[in-house]
């Protein structure tokens, strides 16, 4: 199964044309991804190749899917046109939409949320700021390297994305069922409670690693969420103890403000709902296979 | 970016929050000058971003120009909780009849924003959130209809604000909402804001936090910065674009994505724990540097050359996955810094790669054979390995 994409996701691209939209879809398209298209005003009816794969150019997203049947979108949109995007996304009902760009004003991606909220939260967003889905050997929306690892009974939901990576390559020998970077900014879409609860209701999935980092209370959240509803083993993994107050370390979600948002207080929330948290990455892979025996 | 004091009493100024006018002095005599114009008595106020400004003797009252020269003498100077005061605000001093609350801000978990308030003013905010939160009111307010008259008079009654300045501080509310918003604040707070005897709603001290994303349409905001007040090696690297943070360890620490250096600096410190410097002290991270999901060999050099610049390293640990980009890439890139920094790369250089190519980035790195550079073959070895190598030359150089 997966969770959220899978093999049947038809997958189109805002942004197709721009460099990183390019480069990405090109990775997309060989990891075995089912692109069907891409949107860009100016340059609908046009066609993109892609070494061998010639990709359509559409006018809107509603258009797109109307011509595609797509139901995934991934926005490599930049920055201040990403909220007008995401709303366009929206407006055209498709079910998923993977929000890469990083750097979005916050009252943009604020608007965003609000207005998937109004308009009765139709679209999961994941992201911004994120490195998006992977369920490997099915599809891949995003920019995970699809090979780093293949198929598994593994979920793996985190906040950054080269952690993602180094987490999927420790755990290389089992796999992933789906690995997803939820993203680092203080407002996202997807949050870790709502992967915990698909990966807790998808067969494939046996055990679930859960990445956090300091800033903001999502993971004591989890925490609350996983005692109270998750059944399958779940590790944990927090960055940021050595961080220090007051700093913005990179994501601009990370940042400690007072005792609240700290590593250790995450651990902790962690910890005493039974989910074992790891120093380093590579203990947290040993717990993970102490897990599941 | 957390703005100063008198900063964002500015921006309240623009957008019509009613703030009494200061001037900012950065000399004693300057001081003086500012408070002969204002007339007296005026404040004298520590511009440091930080709070506790006023228990550490940061904010004074002043009746003469002695006093002012007094004030302004101990304040120039104080450091406060590490933040060296450099300039001082001298600003009219109100009568303060009552002191009340008001803020706007980010609510994460909600994913929306938050106005809290509250007509007891004059403790810390943190101090009333926990002994008595029925104290503050804490309204949601909707990113797409904001806060208009309606909005603002709700955030007023359930702040239970006196009858005598609701009107006055729904007034204040609706034109604190066009700061945070025309100016991109996460933060805008107003503690204290006051009534003076004569029944004036008056934004005495102010903070407000822009939110750094939104500096594409904010040409206007460069000029806030205070480059003089960060650290310089922060500056340099901010220039060339780099996630660059200073920290008091040892070992210089360079990664690609955010996750994994702080990470990285997690697993340096705990590797660290295992070589005393004496003290109580153990070798620790002196940098978070994030060069980047992409991790280009131009940028591996820009890196690599803040961190070798920085006297406090005497280690550097290299650690990225090639995600994205490939390990080969990253590899040439060092050796091209090397050769770049020639004799200035004075420092061990403890390299991890894994993930795209890894195998031809190790075969460059080997092949280079450069004398500083040793490979590491995981996080977790590499980490040790850069401890080590810091402990060792802090030791025999008996610092």
């Amino acid at each position: 199964m997966a969770i959220f994409l899978n093999e049947s996701s038809r997958v189109i691209v805002q942004g197709m044309t721009g460099s990183e939209g390019t480069k990405h879809t090109r990775r997309m398209l060989a990891s075995g991804t089912m692109i069907v298209g891409g949107v860009n005003a100016r340059k609908a009816g046009s066609t993109v190749d892609f070494d061998g794969s010639a990709q359509p150019v559409f006018g809107s997203v509603a258009e797109a899917m109307e011509q595609t049947g797509a139901n995934t979108t991934v926005l490599f949109v930049p920055p201040a046109f990403t909220k007008d995007a995401i709303i366009e996304a929206i407006d055209a009902g498709i079910a998923l939409a993977v929000v890469i760009t990083e750097g979005v004003p916050v009252h943009d991606s604020a608007i965003a949320w609000a207005h998937a909220v109004a308009t009765g939260n139709k679209t999961r967003i994941i992201g911004p700021n994120c490195p998006g889905i992977i369920s490997p050997g099915k599809s891949n929306a995003g920019i995970i390297p699809a090979n780093i690892t293949g198929p598994g009974r593994v979920g793996l939901v985190s906040k950054s994305g080269t952690l993602t990576y180094q987490m999927m390559y420790e755990l290389r020998d089992l796999g992933f069922s789906s690995a997803i970077g939820i993203g680092g900014d203080p407002i996202i879409g997807t949050t870790h409670i709502d992967a915990l609860q698909a990966f807790e209701a998808d067969d494939d999935t046996d055990a679930i690693v859960m990445i956090g980092e300091i800033g903001g209370d999502a993971e004591e959240r989890a925490a609350a969420f996983i005692a109270d509803n998750v059944s399958k083993p779940v590790v944990g993994y927090v960055a940021g103890f050595t961080a220090p107050e007051g700093k913005t370390m990179g994501h601009a979600g990370a940042i400690v403000s007072g005792s609240a948002g700290t590593a250790q207080a995450k651990k902790e929330a962690l910890e005493a709902v039974g989910v074992k948290v790891g120093k380093t990455p590579s203990e947290t892979a040993r717990l993970l296979r102490a897990a599941i025996g | 970016m957390d703005l100063y004091e008198y900063q964002a009493r500015e921006l309240f100024a623009t957008h019509g929050v009613p703030t009494p006018v200061g001037k900012v002095a950065r000399t004693v005599d300057e001081a003086v000058a500012a408070a002969t114009e204002l007339g007296l008595p005026v404040m004298v106020k520590s511009q440091v971003k930080i709070g506790g400004r006023g228990k550490a003797g940061g904010v004074k009252f002043a009746k003469t120009i002695d006093d002012v020269r007094k004030h302004a003498g101990n304040i120039l100077g104080l450091d406060i909780k590490g933040h060296i005061t450099r300039q001082i605000l001298i600003s009219p001093a109100a009568d303060i009849g009552e002191e009340y609350y008001v803020s706007y801000l980010l609510d994460r978990s909600n994913r929306t924003f938050l106005a809290m308030a509250t007509h007891e003013g004059g403790m810390e905010i943190e101090q009333l959130a926990v002994e008595r939160p029925d104290a503050l009111a804490k309204i949601p307010v909707s990113a797409l209809t904001g806060v208009d008259a309606a909005k603002a008079a709700e955030i007023t009654d359930a702040g239970r604000f006196p009858s005598e300045v609701r009107d006055q501080v729904i007034d204040v509310l609706q034109h604190l909402w066009e700061v945070f918003v025309a100016e991109d604040a996460t933060l805008v707070e107003v503690n204290p804001l006051v009534k003076t005897p004569d029944g004036i709603v008056l934004a005495l001290d102010g903070k407000v936090t822009l939110d750094e994303n939104a500096a594409f349409r904010h040409p206007e905001h460069a000029a806030l910065e205070d480059s003089a007040a960060e650290n310089q090696l922060e500056v340099r690297a901010k220039e060339k674009g780099l996630n660059y943070v200073k920290l008091d360890g040892q070992v210089g620490v360079i990664g690609n994505g955010a996750g994994l250096v702080m990470s990285t600096l997690d697993v340096v410190a705990y590797a660290g724990e295992a070589y005393s410097l004496g003290g109580g002290n153990s070798v620790s991270p002196a940098n978070f540097l994030d060069i980047g999901g992409g991790a280009s060999a131009e940028v591996m050099a820009n890196g690599l050359d803040i961190i070798l610049t920085d006297p406090d390293v005497r280690s550097v640990f290299v650690n990225v996955f090639g995600g994205i980009t490939s390990c080969d890439a990253v590899a040439n890139g060092i050796v091209g810094a090397l050769q770049l920094l020639g004799d200035e790369a004075s420092k061990p250089l403890v390299v991890r790669l894994d993930g795209n190519n890894v195998e031809e980035g190790r075969r460059i790195l080997g092949e280079a054979a450069h004398p500083l550079v040793t490979l590491a073959e995981t996080m977790d070895q590499g980490a040790d390995k850069a401890a080590e190598l810091a402990a060792a030359a802090l030791n025999s150089t008996g610092v």
